[in-house]
Formats: structure tokens, C-alpha cells, sequence
């Protein structure tokens, strides 16, 4: 009895959660690889198995090279828009974890201001970066200083709609999903290794480059994951900050699924997703993430 | 290897804002001592430790290293080398790697760092581990990459932070005399930190007793052991037996008492307990005026004449085993 009771308990354990991910993950994922093999006219959706939808995505792609297609633009675009948030939030989050983890000697005063790197996440997605326009705008807070401390003219356009402001919300939005785990990872590090480090002759650089950065691999992995997929399927941010004028690769099947091309919508779905996967591969083909675990 | 330097110490004084955690302490450690610094938790030994390695500043007094003030030297300037307390090995690098460290950061190139980081952890026989990582590795083969690794700078002084605190007894007692071994081999000092008054008796050239910021009293532990100077280091390394007599106070080893049953000349006291310890019994002893004392009696005499618990025994000792203590501190 008592055998039977502990031989099954750990999959009990385990059963409400592979459930959900089941119901909420697996299954919606499976539907929209079916349907991104269906064929659709104007006014209906058939089910089917073909490949149109993919070569549709990829419409004389091949053929008009070395001239990019409209689909190689966009996730050239999304990509750029993500290598650069990702470069950003990594070097944020990765100073203002080191100045949490080395530099503040109180465990109360780290906690508070890990903390209040928190805030931006009190209110919503949406709220924080339609609060960006009355700053950026035309006549917004930025360009009336601007012009009545006499460095412009006239106002700055390029402060909102554009690749600026798209870039700018998505660093605010994502460097708490840098600063946490390179933190967590970073926490880690025992002290005494970086008076080891300053024992044996390496200087702060030397310290930094050989010691911390190793050690805080897997924060860093972990990081730029959460940064990566965000962004890379964004189509809020990049519409609301870009003017809606900006294409990503999100924003493509978002207007498709407004349209109702459920399964053109799912074959872009479906290429973003293995995009991603294959970003996180490589990623992780770098660091041993079960160290963090 | 580097040439073995003597270690000065004059006044030197630690502050942390107002409280004096090392008060104006003064040291000579000639080179090729095996020095330790002993003393209870917050005496400062491990403040002085850290100073004399650079990991604190001193806030006054000299440090002189050999013919050289070392004060404002970062620690891989100075010729001292630490080892520390939890061995602080590089978790991610292999344990040559390790032993290599220093040399990269001096930008030695990968061929001689390795040859010399092989030669490192040949000394202390853990070549057939170079390709580790610590955590494959025992605490003590953990301690002896450590050592490796502070070796391999040539320092003229290596210094121990409780080097032996992370070992389970029967490994302490045999890294132990590893170290005494490596000490002898290299010729170098070593400064080594530690609580534990046995450790010590074992090891030191030279025990350092300090309480409170101040050097109680520092010399061979023969010196120590049979004239303590004050009251501290009587209790503190133990063995001792600490009377008040005519307004002054003294010490008498606790094997110089000598324990008949009562009625005779001498001290008479009731015996409050007996503890067998193998080569040797341990009584203690209370006086009626409440004062306690402990009585080591070797086993066959003990059995020759055994006392129990609630007997009531004479205690002597000749004259001359009274060791007269200072005023402590």
C-alpha cells in the first residue's frame, strides 16, 4: 500500500500542472500548427492539409532575392528592434544588478531597491507606454523643455513614433526581466571569490570579465530569453510607440487575425515560434541553465 | 621562490567608525615562523590577518614586510598570499585553471602557466586532479588547490584564514601536519588563524594570544603553556587552574594537583565530577570558599586510589608549579 501510495505520488503532485500547460499550451499549439495547413477564401476556412499558407508568408521571397521580400523586411526589422533591446536590457540589468549585489552593503537597502525596480510593473503594459506620449509628443513635456532651454528650435519629431520610441518603451518594459535573473544568479557569487580574485593580482576589469560574468551565465541566459520572446512576438508596443507605422513580425499576424486569415496568421505563427526556438538554442548551447535550477 | 622576509607589525590599529576592533598592536614574526594568531571570535586576529594581507586598510600604525612599508600596497604587491576560510576556488574553472589564475591575470602566457600550475599541484600532490572542477573534489583536496594556488605567487608569507575550520576532526588532525610539513619544505612563514588553542600548540613556532584588540601575550608555546601571563591566557588555553591566594592571583596545571583522601594538609575540596579521557582522569574539584578547580590524574594512579563524585579529597601542589599572573585585562 504504502509502496503503491509513493511510487504514484510524485506524478499526482505534478498532474495540476502538466495540465494546465497541457490545456493552455500544448493543445493551443497543436491546433495552430493544424490550422496553419488549412486553406481559407474571403469567407470561409476549410480544413486541409497543404502548404499554401507557408509559401504565401514567403511570396516570391526566393525569387526577388538579393531584393528583400515585404516578410524578410519585417523580420529583419524585428529582429534589429530586438538585438537592440536586448543589448540595452542586458547592459542595464546587468549593472544595476551588480550595483544591488556588490555595491550595497545592507541586506534591507538591496531588498528596497530591487524592489522599486519592480515599479513600473504596478500599473499596466498599456498605461505605461500611453503615458510615454504626453512626455515624447510634439508639444509633450521633452520638446517644450527642449525648445525653452533654447536647444531646439522647433520640436523633435523623432521623439515618439518612431524606432526611437519603440526602442525606448521596450527597455522600460523588459530590464526587470534582465535585472531579476542576473541578480538571482549573481546573489550567488560568494564574496570571498572576488577578494580572491583581488588576492591573486586581477584588477576590477580582470575580476569582472574572469569571475562575475562567468558566474552570472546563466542569469544572463535566463534574462535574455524572457527579453527575446517578448519581444520578438510584440506587436502592442511597436504599434502604440512605431504610430502604427512600423511593421513587426507580431504586428503581421495580428492584422491577419483581425482579418480573419486564421490560418495565414497561424503559418506566421508558426515560422515566429520556430525563429524564436531556434534563438533560444543557440542561446542555450552556451550556458548549462540546470546550474540555476 | 621568493626570499623568506621578516614581518613587522608596529602599532598597527583597525577602527570600523569608532569601535577598535585591533588597538595599536606591535609583532615581529621572523621569516620561516610557523605563527598563529589565537584568540576567541572578535579579538581581532582575523582583522590583523587581513591587514597584513590588504584586504583592510590599516587605520594606524606600519607594516613593514622585509625592508619594505607595505601599507598602500594592493595584496598581490606585498609578497603575501592568502588562504581563505572556505578555500574561495573559482567554481567555474577547471582546478589547474585555478592554480593559473594569478599568472593569466599577470598576462603569463598559457604554455608556462600551465607548466608552473602543474609544478604548483605537484607540490602538494593533486596533479592527477587538473582537470576538475572543486566541486568534484573532497575539502581536504579542496585546501590543498587553495594552498597550490596561493603558492604559486612565490609569496614570502602565506597566510591562513582557520584553515582547518571546514575539515571533520580526523582530516584536521592530518592537514595539520601537511602544513607544518609544507611550512618546513618552503621555508617561508606562515601566519595562521585560529580558535582553536590545540591547533595551535601543535603547529606554532610562535602563538599570537589576543583578546580584545590587544596582543595578550605572544611566544613559543612551551612559554606560553608554562607562564602564561594573565589570567585570560591561563583560562584560555586551558590546562590551568586559576586561584586567587593571599589577594593575588595565580595558576597551577591542572596535572600538578595532586588529589588525596581527605583529612590530610592541603585544600580541602569535594569532588564534583569524574571524567574518564583514556590516558588521564579528569576531577573537578570545588572548594568549600566555592572556588573550582580541575585535578588531571593519570589513570593507573587514579585507580590506585579512586575517588567518586561527593567525596571529599585534599588538594596540593608544590610551590614552585605557582605561576604568578598579572593583572589581566
Amino acid at each position: 500500500m504504502l509502496e503503491m501510495k509513493s511510487r504514484w505520488a510524485p506524478y499526482w503532485q505534478a498532474a495540476p500542472l502538466a495540465i494546465v500547460f497541457l490545456i493552455f499550451f500544448v493543445l493551443p499549439l497543436l491546433v495552430t500548427l493544424a490550422v496553419s495547413f488549412w486553406t481559407y477564401t474571403g469567407y470561409s476556412i476549410e480544413p486541409a492539409f497543404v502548404g499554401d499558407n507557408y509559401a504565401t508568408a514567403f511570396d516570391k521571397c526566393l525569387a526577388s532575392l538579393p531584393d528583400l521580400c515585404t516578410t524578410f523586411r519585417t523580420y529583419l526589422s524585428t529582429l534589429k528592434f530586438c538585438l537592440m533591446v536586448w543589448l540595452i536590457t542586458l547592459v542595464l540589468g546587468f549593472t544595476i544588478a551588480y550595483f544591488l549585489v556588490f555595491e550595497i552593503k545592507s541586506n534591507n537597502m538591496r531588498l528596497i531597491l530591487a524592489l522599486v525596480t519592480t515599479i513600473p510593473f504596478w500599473t499596466s503594459n498599456v498605461i505605461r507606454m500611453i503615458s510615454w506620449i504626453p512626455l515624447l509628443g510634439r508639444n509633450g513635456v521633452v520638446n517644450q523643455w527642449l525648445m525653452g532651454v533654447g536647444l531646439t528650435s522647433e520640436p523633435l519629431d523623432w521623439l515618439l513614433y518612431s524606432n526611437f520610441s519603440v526602442v525606448l518603451a521596450l527597455v522600460h518594459l523588459n530590464t526587470v526581466f534582465m535585472i531579476v535573473p542576473i541578480l538571482n544568479s549573481m546573489s550567488r557569487i560568494d564574496k570571498s571569490l572576488v577578494e580572491a580574485a583581488y588576492d591573486t593580482g586581477a584588477s576590477g576589469w580582470q575580476t569582472l570579465w574572469n569571475v562575475i560574468i562567468p558566474l552570472s551565465k546563466t542569469g544572463i541566459a535566463i534574462g535574455s530569453i524572457f527579453v527575446i520572446t517578448v519581444v520578438m512576438g510584440d506587436f502592442i508596443s511597436i504599434g502604440l510607440m512605431g504610430g502604427q507605422q512600423i511593421a513587426s513580425a507580431g504586428k503581421v499576424i495580428e492584422s491577419q487575425i483581425n482579418a480573419l486569415q486564421f490560418p495565414i496568421a497561424a503559418a506566421n505563427a508558426v515560422v515566429l515560434l520556430a525563429i524564436v526556438l531556434m534563438i533560444i538554442w543557440t542561446l542555450l548551447r552556451f550556458v548549462d541553465i540546470r546550474k540555476e535550477l | 621562490m621568493a626570499r623568506p622576509a621578516d614581518l613587522e607589525l608596529a602599532s598597527v590599529t583597525k577602527s570600523y567608525g569608532g569601535t577598535i576592533a585591533v588597538d595599536a598592536i606591535n609583532l615581529k614574526i621572523k621569516a620561516g615562523t610557523y605563527c598563529c594568531l589565537l584568540g576567541p571570535s572578535g579579538c581581532g586576529k582575523s582583522s590583523t590577518l587581513r591587514m597584513i594581507a590588504g584586504h583592510e586598510a590599516v587605520s594606524d600604525g606600519d607594516i613593514a614586510l622585509g625592508n619594505e612599508i607595505v601599507n598602500k600596497l594592493p595584496p598581490a604587491k606585498r609578497g603575501t598570499a592568502m588562504m581563505f576560510q572556505s578555500y574561495a576556488l573559482f567554481p567555474h574553472l577547471s582546478v589547474r585553471d585555478n592554480v593559473a589564475f594569478s599568472l593569466k591575470m599577470k598576462g603569463v602566457g598559457k604554455v608556462d602557466r600551465s607548466i608552473k600550475a602543474t609544478e604548483a599541484l605537484k607540490l602538494v600532490d593533486m596533479e592527477r586532479y587538473a582537470e576538475r572542477l572543486p566541486a568534484q573534489l573532497s575539502g581536504g583536496q579542496q585546501q590543498r588547490v587553495a594552498l597550490a594556488r596561493a603558492l604559486v605567487t612565490d609569496p614570502q608569507i602565506l597566510l591562513l584564514d582557520e584553515p582547518l575550520s571546514a575539515l571533520d576532526p580526523f582530516l584536521k588532525i592530518r592537514v595539520r601536519a601537511e602544513l607544518k610539513r609544507f611550512q618546513r619544505e618552503l621555508g617561508i612563514s606562515f601566519i595562521h588563524v585560529t580558535h582553536s588553542q590545540e591547533e595551535a600548540m601543535a603547529l606554532a613556532d610562535l602563538i599570537v594570544i589576543m583578546n580584545n584588540g590587544k596582543i595578550e601575550q605572544a611566544g613559543t608555546p612551551r612559554e606560553i603553556f608554562n607562564a602564561p601571563a594573565s589570567e585570560f591566557v591561563a583560562r584560555f588555553i586551558g590546562g590551568h587552574n586559576v586561584l586567587p591566594v593571599d589577594g593575588r592571583t595565580v595558576s597551577v596545571r591542572a596535572d600538578r594537583l595532586s588529589v588525596s583522601p581527605g583529612g590530610g594538609e592541603g585544600v580541602a575540596a569535594a569532588v564534583r565530577d569524574v571524567e574518564y579521557q583514556g590516558t588521564a582522569v579528569y576531577l573537578s574539584l570545588a572548594t568549600d570558599a566555592g572556588i573550582e578547580m580541575t585535578a588531571i590524574v593519570p589513570e593507573r594512579a587514579f585507580y590506585q586510589q579512586p575517588f567518586e563524585t561527593g567525596d571529599t579529597v585534599t588538594v596540593q601542589w608544590d610551590p614552585n608549579d605557582v605561576h604568578e599572573l598579572s593583572a589581566s585585562a
